[in-house]
């Protein structure tokens, strides 16, 4: 989706404002909104790249304007009416005004320390790689509507795979529930001047990682 | 940004949108405990956890015992999930965990250009400007410029080589060892590691700096 998340080489944001001594949490219904968002994950009802997506989706103007945990609790409401897990009226009304419905599994205080990392996205292939470091690729040039890792800055674009990842599973499709789908991972190495131009640091290197079906043979 | 700006999303942020989302936060919470989905004991286990055990101290030490221990070293660059599990520091580590070595002639930068992608279970949770337009914008066509705003500069000749963690793939960067730490415990390297230097915003601190 060619939205306003996709931010690399974008201008006129403005200086990186650190902030020195910052807290994990700047406000209690940050650090709330962070481990619902982890515990409904736990319940198996939708994937990182769904969620991704749902932060995507949200309006321009919202997403520009809202602070980082403020996006992540829009999202979560929108999924949870999306799904059919909450309503409308009950987010409205501060209750339950039905029934839950039955989930995979709850996350309890004791399950905490073990689900805290994060699973490995490592799928067995149904295909060789098809290509190999020191490969030189052409990034497609596509706009897919939809959620996809590709940046826009890096589409259509000559670099070397510099390493393979591994199989994984494809951001794309399971974004959209059309499932797993397992592609061979690729770092990809571009020079800066192939992505900006001329009048770049000519010693400005920028890798991605790129899913097979992001690359064709250059 | 200019200063009115700054001021502007700084009450924006913490001023009136608090109690707002303080509200509706709430709001979502109780709604999920009484549909039975969540349990709020859970979420004061995973707050705390992020607030006290999982941080950039963890990928300090992760740092520190490379610097002095070659073959650990290679492990890491080899595995990187693989060499932190063995350190114990944590109960399971991710999968997809790289670290990438800076060297006299490359620097390394860490940015995710499209999220927020970020090695939680080394560094923690990422701090908000990683998270931030500015940096997700900038990193990947002007690095020297967002380490000027870090007040980094680094030495000439030294490339910088950015990496978009656009896959489920995470990196830490291994920054070089400061000089004059000769016969230094790791304990005491660590205390020479910074959030910053190892997603490659800034360097390690200066021996005296700590002494």
């Amino acid at each position: 989706m060619d939205g306003v998340h996709d931010m690399g080489g974008m201008h006129g944001f403005g200086k990186v404002e650190p902030e020195k001594d910052e807290p994990v949490f700047h406000a209690q219904w940050e650090g709330r909104t962070f481990a619902i968002n982890r515990a409904m994950g736990y319940t198996g009802i939708w994937t990182i790249d769904q969620t991704r997506a749902g932060i995507e989706r949200l309006p321009p103007d919202v997403y520009l304007s809202s602070s980082y945990y403020r996006k992540w609790a829009l999202r979560l409401e929108n999924l949870l009416v999306e799904l059919g897990l909450v309503g409308a009226d009950e987010l409205k009304s501060g209750h339950a005004l039905r029934p839950g419905k039955t989930l995979k599994r709850k996350l309890t205080a004791a399950d905490v320390p073990n689900s805290l990392s994060r699973g490995s996205f490592s799928r067995q292939s149904s295909a060789p790689a098809r290509f190999k470091a020191g490969d030189r690729v052409r990034t497609k040039n596509i706009h897919p509507a939809t959620h996809t890792r590709l940046p826009r800055y890096a589409r259509g674009r000559i670099g070397v795979i510099e390493a393979i990842r591994g199989c994984h599973v494809f951001p794309d499709t399971t974004a959209i529930g059309e499932g797993e789908n397992p592609q061979w991972l690729y770092t990809v190495l571009f020079e800066g001047r192939e992505l900006w131009g001329e009048n770049t640091d000519p010693s400005l290197k920028v890798s991605i990682e790129a899913f097979e079906p992001y690359l064709e043979p250059a | 940004m200019s200063h009115d700006e700054s001021d502007h999303e700084h009450s924006h942020e913490h001023g009136s949108e608090l109690s707002e989302m303080q509200l509706r936060v709430r709001a979502l919470e109780t709604v999920l405990a009484e549909k039975g989905y969540i349990d709020p004991a859970a979420l004061d286990v995973i707050i705390e956890a992020y607030e006290t055990k999982i941080g950039p101290h963890n990928g300090a030490r992760v740092i520190a015992k490379a610097w002095s221990d070659p073959a650990f070293k290679r492990a890491l660059i080899e595995d990187a999930s693989k060499a932190v599990a063995s350190l114990g520091l944590l109960n399971r580590v991710g999968d997809h965990l790289i670290a990438v070595e800076n060297t006299p002639k490359r620097h390394n930068m860490i940015v995710c250009t499209l999220c927020s992608c970020y090695p939680w279970e080394v560094l923690g949770l990422p701090p908000v400007w990683y998270k931030s337009a500015p940096y997700r914008s900038r990193a990947v066509n002007d690095p020297h410029g967002v380490l000027a705003d870090f007040g980094v500069t680094l030495p000439p000749g030294t490339d910088v080589r950015v990496w978009d963690s656009t896959a489920e793939t995470r990196f830490i960067v291994l920054p070089m060892r400061p000089a004059g730490t000769d016969g230094w415990s790791e304990q005491k390297l660590a205390t020479l590691v910074t959030r910053d230097c190892m997603i490659g915003t800034g360097l390690p601190k200066n021996p005296g700096e700590v002494v």
